[in-house]
């Protein structure tokens, strides 16, 4: 559904290259060491990250040329998901209009989306008075409500413990069950959790998707020891 | 993108309005064979009384400094918090200030009389400098303040446990590169003051170029001599200015001045001496305006509130139009490009318009437009080293989520940029706001009576001396400066949400 011929996306001197699909309706994880491109490649799809090669098909349409705004892509990022002077409500209306007083229909869609991630209530608050989960669910509302066909996530709840880290994949993916969605990991363990597929990044390079359980048992050779250390002390 | 063009035209529209009056001054310039031994002895006395301003202030800043950032006390923010005051407060109202404490029949002479001792003079060259080290040493100590806490209190400790000594191992390494910057800041400032010269200077040995400039008009009225004077000024005040902006960096207004660096070395007597010292350099002629000032107030002539108001019109109009010109210019480029207006002066770019007017219209007639024109092109390059951060934060943090979700132009500055800019907008309009209020320069060239500024009004009662009412104008004037950058800076504040 999203095909890579031979893309390479630039930021500054540093380069990740990909030539791959990732399928329809899946849950893919891209998982590799700091530096290694995972970043970059994601922000490469979403359109802030220059391509200086190939193409780029989301549903057989080229759209290398799109600007974020116009790419059939929604993100959430590793943080400032939300801006802090906006209450949760104007926040999510953001999704669909510009206007900050929006019309009754779109107040309604708004509240129904805020409830279907439990935060029923809580239009009226503004970010800080939120927990770092609630407002982790205020994001994924919005990001949701975009109705964009594919959902990039960068390590978005990384900043959450361990339980409610994995209540707001689990939250994700039952969501966005009709979207494709692609998400950085450095945790091997949330792919394990969530995903269909991986996408191993190392040394500027992303690899073919896998399903998960072949990948862990059997990481492409150059991140062998980004899972495991290496045995030389036996013992 | 519509953004461009915005920058593009403020872009234009700054360069046009300094760079067309400075064409003017060259052009009209009488080349350097017109002037005169009086003229090149003002020349020698600006860049004289600069450096001594400059070097004075920043070695008494060094151990008042010191002392700041190693000593916790009551009331150390306020004093911190008041040493950025003397950069908003009306000079001559400073000027007045320190005439009751150094001058004539001021507290010091009085004091140096009861002990027979010989009286000191606060007019003349050393009273020039005098009141450039009031005004100028607390921007030194703040700016040298900053160096001092961005030395993490880890090596401190390691200097400490070797019992090492601190001066040669941080503190040396780190005045080497923060005092070449405050020097150079400190002498392009004291280079282009024209109100402490007016006031205190004046006569041949006393003289700066502005100061000639402005006898060139008033007394003269040699259009051609002010604009080959203009062209030494702004020779002058454009080496040294790319002097200060290759040695400066950081923001020079700083924030985070509130830690306190805990220290072994040093004595608590001898820093309390240097803050104490310092505070009643200060703060002792503010306070004697205030003093001063109260009585007169309720017996103030009835002509100077025309004259107020029409100051406050000048301030607000000016802190609104510095506001909508920074934006679009708050880039490096813009920045540097804004920096010319301040190597140039007020009182050349006023010369330069008035030259470039004349023909068309009376210079009586523009003396207002002209005063907030020169306001808001001198204010301007503070204005965007205070947002620049502020917008380059915004973007940062929140450019690519606003992209994410579409939203571009007007929408994107709406929702995005400019709620997080209400607190460096704020203070910046506050500060342009202030300065205006206290504005005593183009307008002294050319106004007509009843229709100048506020300070020109008091500049006017001290030479007739009226010095009661002048005292009471001087309290209405501070009070007005300081209040109008209380309202801005607090607008900014309030629900910020930052």
């Amino acid at each position: 559904m999203l095909t890579f011929e031979q893309v390479v996306f630039t930021q500054g001197g540093f380069s990740v290259g990909a030539d791959l699909t990732v399928s329809e309706n899946n849950v893919t994880a891209v998982i590799g060491p700091s530096g290694a491109g995972k970043s970059t490649f994601l922000h490469g799809i979403a359109g802030f990250v220059q391509q200086t090669s190939g193409r780029l098909f989301c549903a057989g349409a080229d759209i290398c040329d799109l600007s974020p705004g116009k790419r059939p892509v929604s993100m959430l990022f590793q943080d400032n998901n939300l801006f802090p002077h906006l209450t949760v409500l104007q926040n999510v209306t953001l999704a669909l209009t510009s206007k900050l007083r929006p019309k009754k229909s779109i107040v309604t869609e708004v509240e129904h989306m805020l409830s279907q991630v439990g935060l029923e209530g809580l239009s009226a608050r503004k970010p800080a008075e939120l927990s770092g989960g609630q407002q982790s669910r205020v994001a994924l509302a919005r990001a949701l409500l975009q109705n964009r066909a594919i959902l990039l996530m960068d390590e978005p709840f990384s900043a959450l413990g361990p339980a409610l880290k994995d209540e707001m994949l689990d939250l994700s993916v039952s969501l966005a069950s009709n979207r494709t969605v692609i998400m950085v990991t450095h945790n091997p363990a949330d792919a394990e959790r969530i995903a269909d597929e991986v996408i191993g990044v190392a040394e500027g390079r992303a690899f073919s998707p896998v399903p998960t359980a072949d990948f862990m048992s059997n990481p492409p050779e150059t991140m062998r020891d980004y899972f495991r250390a290496s045995a030389t002390t036996s013992g | 993108m519509a953004k461009r063009a915005f920058t593009i035209i403020a872009a234009l529209l700054v360069a046009a309005a300094v760079v067309v009056p400075v064409v003017a001054v060259l052009w009209r310039g009488g080349g350097l064979g017109s002037l005169s031994a009086a003229d090149w002895s003002a020349l020698r006395f600006t860049v004289w009384q600069a450096f001594w301003s400059a070097t004075i202030s920043v070695l008494l800043a060094i151990p008042v400094a010191r002392a700041l950032a190693r000593r916790a006390f009551w009331g150390r923010s306020v004093l911190i918090s008041v040493m950025g005051a003397p950069f908003i407060l009306p000079v001559i109202v400073a000027v007045l200030g320190l005439l009751s404490v150094f001058g004539g029949k001021g507290i010091i002479n009085l004091a140096l009389e009861q002990l027979n001792l010989h009286q000191m003079n606060i007019y003349g060259p050393h009273g020039v400098v005098i009141a450039h080290v009031f005004f100028n040493l607390p921007l030194a100590v703040r700016l040298i303040l900053q160096g001092w806490l961005a030395i993490p209190s880890e090596r401190f400790q390691v200097a400490a446990s070797l019992s090492a000594s601190v001066f040669w191992l941080l503190e040396w390494p780190m005045l080497k590169r923060i005092i070449p910057g405050a020097f150079a800041v400190i002498f392009v400032i004291c280079l282009g003051s024209f109100a402490v010269a007016l006031t205190l200077g004046g006569g041949p040995r006393a003289t700066t170029v502005e100061l000639a400039i402005y006898q060139a008009f008033k007394f003269d009225f040699d259009l051609a001599k002010a604009a080959s004077l203009a062209v030494i000024q702004l020779l002058l005040g454009g080496v040294a200015g790319l002097i200060a902006l290759f040695l400066t960096q950081g923001d020079f207004l700083g924030a985070g001045l509130d830690r306190v660096v805990q220290r072994w070395d040093g004595s608590a007597w001898v820093d309390g001496l240097w803050i104490s010292c310092a505070a009643l350099f200060l703060l002792l002629p503010l306070g004697a305006v205030v003093v001063a000032g109260l009585p007169g107030i309720l017996s103030l002539p009835d002509s100077i509130w025309p004259a107020t108001l029409r100051s406050l019109a000048i301030a607000i109009t000016a802190a609104v139009l510095t506001i909508v010109l920074a934006l679009p210019l708050a880039t490096r480029a813009g920045e540097i490009a804004s920096l010319f207006g301040i190597s140039v002066s007020g009182l050349v770019l006023g010369t330069g318009m008035f030259l470039l007017l004349q023909p068309f219209v009376r210079p009586q007639d523009i003396a207002l437009p002209v005063t907030l024109l020169v306001n808001v092109l001198m204010s301007l390059p503070f204005v965007l080293r205070i947002i620049r951060p502020g917008i380059e934060n915004a973007q940062s943090d929140f450019g690519r989520l606003g992209q994410a979700l579409g939203l571009e132009g007007w929408a994107l500055w709406r929702i995005v940029y400019l709620p997080r800019l209400r607190k460096p907008l704020g203070f910046a309009a506050g500060l342009t706001a202030a300065l205006a209020m206290g504005d005593l320069g183009v307008i002294t060239l050319f106004s007509r009576p009843g229709e100048g500024t506020l300070p020109l009004f008091m500049y006017q009662l001290m030479g007739a001396y009226q010095m009661k009412a002048a005292y009471a104008a001087a309290l209405l004037l501070v009070t007005l400066s300081l209040a109008l950058f209380w309202v801005f800076d607090r607008a900014g504040r309030t629900h910020a949400d930052i």
